[in-house]
Order: C-alpha cells, then structure tokens, then sequence
C-alpha cells in the first residue's frame, strides 16, 4: 500500500514538472460523457509519444514532431448518439509550437471562432490552440448543429487546458 | 529450380491470369475511370447497389469483358488466395470503404474465388476498425487482419534505398493482391494513392518520409512480393481529399463519387494527382510542386530503374464511364 502511494505520487510530481496539467496522463483533458451537452465519449483514450505519433497518423507525425510534439492524446466522441467525432489534443513543448501548427493550415473554408487562445472552425472541423496544446476535433458526418456542437466540445476542452 | 526459372514461371503465371497485362505493355496503359453523381443518393452514406454497379462498369470497361463476372475471371483464377490491400491509416472519414470491399467480395467469390481465399489487410487492426472492418481469423471465412497479428519477415528485403520487413500476409498468405487505396493529399510526399498504398506492407514506413518520399515509394514497390502479387489497382475515389492528408480533414474532402481502375500503378498515380492538382486550382490551392511537394516519386518509378509504369500522359489511355 505504501509502495502504491510512493508510485502515484511519484507520478504526480514527474506529471507536474513535465509541464502537463496534474492529473492529465492520459483522461483529464477530455470532458466525461454528459458534460457537454448531446456528447458521449465513446471508448477509451489512447496516448501516443512523439517517437510513436507515426502510429496514429503516419505521413502527418513528422510535421508535429518538427513543431515540437511531445504526445498525442485522442478520444472517440458521438454526438446526440449518431455523429462520430474523434479529438485529438497534441502536447507540445511550448506555445508557440501549438500556433505553427494552427498557423501551417490553409483558412480556406474557415471561419474565426472563440475557442481557445485562437480558433478555427470548418464546418465539421474545429481546431484551436490554448497554451501548448493544439487541439484539433472532426466530426464524421455533417448533421445539423454539429458545427456549434464541436464548438461546445472544444471549449469544454479548453477550460480543462487552462 | 533456380531463382530466375522460379521468376519467369511466375510472371508467365500472372500473364496468363491477366491476359489484359499485355496490353498494358504493348502501348498504352488504360485507366478507367468509372463515376456516378448519385453514389451517395439522398444521404451521406454510399448506396450499396450503385456503388455495386460502378464497380462493375469499371471492371467491364478496364478487362474489356461481356460481364463484370467474367472480368473478374481474368483477374483471378480459383485456387488462388487474394489478398485486398485496404488503406485505412485515416480512420472512417477517408479511408477504403466497407461497401467497396463488400462488393468486391461478392464479384470475387462469383467468379470463382473461395470465400476463405478472400483476405483484407492492412497496418494494423486497431487502423481496420477504425475504418468499420470488424477484424475476422476464422480459417472457413472471410478474413480481415492487421499487420499487427499476421507479422512481419524475420529477414530485410531490400531495393535501392528500401530495407524492411514485409507483412507476412503478403508473402504468405496471399497469392495475388488487389490494392484499394484512397484518393487523396499527403502533406509529405504530395499524393498518396497505389503506389504508396504498399507502404503499409512493410514494418518501417516512418522511416520513408524523407525528400518528399523520393525514391522510397518506388524502391519500396521495387520490393519482388510487392512487385509480383500486386495485380490490379482500384482506387477508391467516393470521397476524395485535395489538402490536409493523410489524416482525415473534412473541410479538404470532397465527394468525388468515383473509382479509378488500372493495372499500372504509376499511370494510376499520375492520373489522380492530376485530379487533386485540379481540385487544388479550383478551390485557389498553390499547385504541389509550389509547395515543395510534388510527387516526384511517381516519375521515379517510371524510370529506367524502376519500370513499374510509366507517367507520360501520352502513353495513359484515360477512359471514362
């Protein structure tokens, strides 16, 4: 039990001084089912480190490992039990490579919102940056209000990266 | 039996399998282009039924055949295991899609092929089921199976600057691949499509980014089990993505509601990066090469080195129906 105690403490400190919010390994940054309005989060999430980021997204890792990622961590959503979404919050090592990658995205089709420190929104797209995290969040299918719904995630998200 | 007596064997082997390969080398190479504005009737989803008969009018029209079964059976010979190489690296949004290999299976096992000589593979399972594959290994059915459960080689294989252990589904299991990429952007190495769909037949495709994957998609092609099984190329082009790939960007996706059919993998490339080049210009895009990223790797495989097919528009017969 003791040894229990030294481990989860060990990790709060290793978390703590690794910049993340305390707590975030790998669940605390993403809002639980019914915390956001018509959302459930649909499995488990998942975390992957700079050197395996080609696991999840191979041919795009490499242009956020050169911006300074670090990890990758990613949950399923459903929206209002039918619109598949997918957010994946990318750890860098500081802000300003959040804003490259932000900054490296065509704005066609896009439209400013407030979400984060800035923010994008692309219909079933939405991407922000907050701090040294960028966020980016995709629905599967374009259903009504699934625009103002991503928007609704992200910021939920976002009050959780402050 | 030596290596070269084994080599030619396989190759008259494959010629008689697809006696249309020969036109392919006499002249031209054929592209078919097959597309149906309703793909997709009134919903978001693809209809099953048309997308069926799409297929079909590709595949009649690429073999030259009187029926789709019939084209099929120039493709592949019962007895054989045939091994459907889907790319699905982006998850639901852009990947090969369910319905296209559905209907794939059907025409198959009418034209002979046992429905446990029918495998679907990719990378990894977790990748298949994020597609909406459901990961099947039951001997007496259709099996669908990543990388990460079949593995890899224990030996490299290497060509050029290519060095990786290839999948053992494809050395394997399979007899004959039929490779199903996806239409779309690569924010690396300029268009992902037939050519590059292969990276997902080897442990190391990480590794291959580099110089916009020049020469390394087409070294790795290079690879004889790659080069030897893969027979024929349907390009899945529903939803295509001119920007943004290779993950899944809606707001760069467009429905194309279409599939690309050819036997040569570069004339496939070429003829689709085209198609993105277009979809970039209308939409106010810089061209590829403006980026820095033009796929040069396509005009590598068609080199001297390479001959896996050649870029020249001239020697491309662009077909549509």
């Amino acid at each position: 039990m003791r040894r229990r105690n030294l481990a989860a403490v060990l990790i709060a400190i290793l978390a703590v001084s690794c910049g993340l919010k305390p707590g975030s390994g790998s669940t605390a940054l993403f809002p639980k089912t019914g915390e956001v309005s018509g959302w459930i989060q649909n499995g488990e999430t998942r975390t992957f480190e700079a050197g395996n980021l080609w696991q999840y997204n191979d041919g795009d890792a490499d242009r956020y490992i050169q911006a300074g990622a670090e990890k990758l961590l990613t949950a399923d959503y459903r929206y209002q039990g039918k619109t598949d979404a997918v957010a994946d919050i990318y750890v860098m090592k500081n802000a300003e490579g959040a804003k490259t990658i932000l900054e490296s995205e065509s704005e066609v089709g896009s439209q400013a919102v407030q979400v984060g420190m800035a923010g994008r929104l692309y219909g079933t797209s939405v991407t922000f940056r907050q701090g040294r995290y960028f966020v980016r969040l995709v629905a599967y299918e374009e259903a009504p209000q699934v625009s103002q719904a991503l928007v609704d995630l992200g910021r939920a998200i976002e009050a959780r990266l402050r | 039996m030596n290596d070269r007596a084994t080599s030619r064997r396989n190759l008259l082997k494959a010629c008689l399998a697809a006696p249309w390969q020969a036109a392919a080398f006499q002249g031209k190479s054929k592209v078919v282009i097959a597309r149906d504005p309703q793909l997709r009737g009134s919903g978001s989803g693809v209809d099953s039924t048309r997308l069926l008969k799409t297929l079909d009018r590709a595949m009649q029209s690429f073999c030259d055949a009187d029926s789709p079964i019939e084209a099929w059976k120039r493709v592949v010979k019962p007895g054989e295991v045939v091994g459907l190489k889907v790319n699905c690296l982006a998850g639901r949004g852009i990947s090969t899609s369910v319905p296209l290999v559905e209907a794939l299976c059907e025409r198959l096992q009418q034209a002979g092929v046992q429905r446990n000589h029918i495998v679907i593979w990719d990378r990894l399972n977790r990748d298949l089921e994020s597609a909406g594959y459901r990961v099947a290994s039951h001997p007496d059915r259709i099996r669908c199976i990543g990388n990460d459960t079949s593995g890899y080689e224990d030996e490299l294989s290497i060509y050029g600057n290519a060095g990786s252990l290839l999948s053992a589904t494809l050395t394997r299991v399979c007899d004959v691949v039929i490779n199903l990429p996806v239409l779309k952007d690569h924010g690396i190495a300029g268009v992902t499509m037939a050519l590059k769909n292969l990276f997902g037949a080897i442990h190391n495709p990480n590794k291959y980014h580099v110089n916009v994957g020049d020469p390394y998609v087409a070294d790795v092609y290079m690879l004889p089990p790659i080069r030897q099984k893969v027979r024929l190329h349907i390009c899945d082009a529903i939803t295509a993505q001119y920007e943004g790939g290779p993950s899944y960007m809606p707001q760069w996706s467009w429905p194309y509601n279409g599939l690309i059919v050819a036997q040569d993998p570069v004339a496939l490339d070429y003829t689709g990066w085209q198609i993105i080049e277009q979809k970039r210009s209308e939409k106010g895009m810089q061209t590829l090469k403006a980026l820095r990223r033009e796929p040069a790797y396509i005009a590598t495989a068609a080199d001297a080195q390479h001959r896996l097919g050649t870029n020249d528009p001239r020697r491309i017969e662009r077909v549509e129906v």
